[in-house]
């Protein structure tokens, strides 16, 4: 496989964008994307997207932005993974240029979720629809499930999982992208209303809107460019059973731990070589649970780490979503897996303005959908 | 929830019906085409015992439209007496006094209602007693 480089990066504010369309917004993150890039042209193009059918009536998204973004008859195709679509679209693009079979391609990832749809019914698509959905679960009651499992098993509290959210707030403060640039108390977070026991309100990701794309390109080009390329040194994935309740351990993600194993065998590198990581935090639950399936901290441990500060960026083990995370940055489901490769990005380039983690050279995005059916992992290397 | 569609999963819904791998002897719920352990592709079909613990559970307070005139109500998955797993509400309890590992029993409920068709769908939940 060839060498592969990100060279530029575009993302629309997240957040109610009522005002824009879910063509416009992927064309400004596009449009943003190859100016910073400095391409004029793409080979093919690739649009991560959940469920535009239900949320706004619109499939058949890969043609619908060539034609917007004006690059037709480029190819464009839809990649839909759930809530990793979009860091499966960024994944067909690696593979695309790795292979040789194109030198520049856009992966973007776009959603709009609040044109009316009923929002937890379309998110709950993404689980098994007779078996689980059909019993009246939701997402976040998902989740619940394994919060109170990984808290029987492990002694996690409900301190800790307040935590994460008080942590990504503070992060998210200093995104001036992020949908929520407030911080919130612990205190706020465990007096929230309460959503599927034992998650409340502030300890799930927003409804939200927005877009994000990067330009991924040969490094033979990027070179050309003369651009200042991140080099893809890991591109994996995996899946796992659909229902929560076919897995023997509620309280871990296998998929994340296969697609760590196999992230860090192809980069050559170990979890205490990753300087920083942006991870799937959907519920606050979600983010304590990936913290230990990546092999950050033993099994049990991600709510101590969260509690301890052992995740904030000034802290000296693995800052976990300096950017704000899904929680604060908000979680326009199909644009999530590429602002989590933009965030690593930024902090690569040394860009990354008040949530600048020290001496970052090596960065994961970890993009998961559903409960854990599918997850994505991506590490990137800088100077 | 269109009238083929919950009408293919009444033996499963009503029955509690699975599949046991013939080579393998895993059971399967709902039955499979391909068994996830063995790839066996045989089955026979058997009935799920309809006694089980409580492995974990939430009270969902914000639902789809769908549910939203029910909350709050219990889900939990329940590992069934034969070792099977399934995804359920857990109806008629006090939502705030369930505990991991409760024993429960499976009973035939209505679970929803079609708004557009008007159909009743059935189904099963799980009772403390």
């Amino acid at each position: 496989m060839r060498d592969v480089a990100v060279i530029g990066v575009g993302i629309t504010r997240f957040g109610e964008l009522w005002a824009k369309s879910i063509k416009d917004i992927f064309v400004e993150a596009a449009l943003k994307a190859m100016g910073d890039a400095g391409v004029d042209h793409i080979d093919s193009m690739y649009v991560g997207a959940m469920s535009p059918g239900l949320f706004v009536g619109q499939e058949h998204l890969g043609a619908v932005m060539a034609d917007y973004l004006g690059v037709t008859p480029v190819p464009a195709t839809r990649v839909e993974s759930a809530c990793a679509s979009g860091g499966a679209s960024f994944r067909q693009a690696f593979l695309e240029v790795a292979s040789g079979a194109s030198d520049i391609v856009l992966a973007g990832g776009v959603e709009k979720m609040t044109d009316g749809a009923d929002v937890t019914d379309t998110l709950a698509t993404a689980a098994d629809q007779e078996y689980e959905v059909y019993h009246g679960i939701t997402f976040p009651g998902l989740y619940a499930l394994i919060a109170r499992a990984h808290m029987q098993r492990y002694g996690t509290t409900r301190e800790q999982l307040a935590a994460v959210a008080v942590k990504n707030h503070r992060n998210g403060s200093k995104n001036p992208n992020a949908q929520f640039r407030s911080e919130v108390t612990l205190e706020q977070v465990m007096n929230s209303a309460m959503v599927a026991d034992p998650l409340r309100l502030l300890d799930c990701s927003p409804v939200s809107d927005g877009a994000a794309a990067v330009i991924v390109a040969s490094m033979d080009v990027a070179k050309k460019l003369n651009k200042n390329p991140i080099r893809v040194i890991a591109s994996t994935q995996a899946s796992d059973t659909i229902a929560l309740h076919s897995r023997s351990d509620i309280a871990t993600l296998s998929s994340v731990m296969k697609a760590a194993q196999k992230a860090y065998k192809m980069a050559d590198v170990t979890p205490a070589d990753i300087d920083f990581a942006e991870v799937h935090d959907c519920f606050t639950i979600a983010e304590i649970v990936v913290s230990e399936d990546l092999g950050f901290f033993d099994k049990g441990k991600g709510g101590e780490a969260a509690a301890q500060g052992w995740t904030a960026i000034e802290c000296n083990k693995t800052p976990i979503n300096t950017s704000g995370g899904l929680k604060s940055k908000g979680h326009p489901v199909g644009a999530t897996g590429i602002a989590q490769i933009i965030e690593v990005y930024d902090q690569l380039n040394g860009n990354a303005g008040a949530r600048q983690v020290k001496d970052a050279h090596i960065g994961m995005a970890q993009n998961m959908g559903g409960s854990g059916a599918s997850c994505v992992i991506h590490i990137l290397e800088g100077k | 929830m269109i009238t083929a569609r919950y009408h293919r999963e009444i033996p499963q819904r009503y029955r509690l019906e699975a599949g046991k791998c013939e080579q393998c002897g895993h059971v399967d719920f709902p039955p499979r085409i391909v068994c996830p352990r063995c790839k066996g592709r045989r089955f026979a079909t058997v009935v799920l015992h309809d006694e089980g613990t409580l492995v974990t559970f939430t009270v969902v307070r914000v639902a789809s439209d769908r549910f939203s005139k029910e909350t709050p109500f219990a889900v939990g998955i329940v590992e069934l007496s034969d070792g099977v797993r399934v995804t359920t509400q857990i109806a008629d309890a006090d939502v705030d006094g369930l505990q991991i590992g409760q024993k429960v029993r499976i009973v035939f409920r209505r679970i929803q209602e079609d708004g557009k068709a008007g159909i009743l769908c059935y189904g099963y939940k799980a009772v403390t007693d």
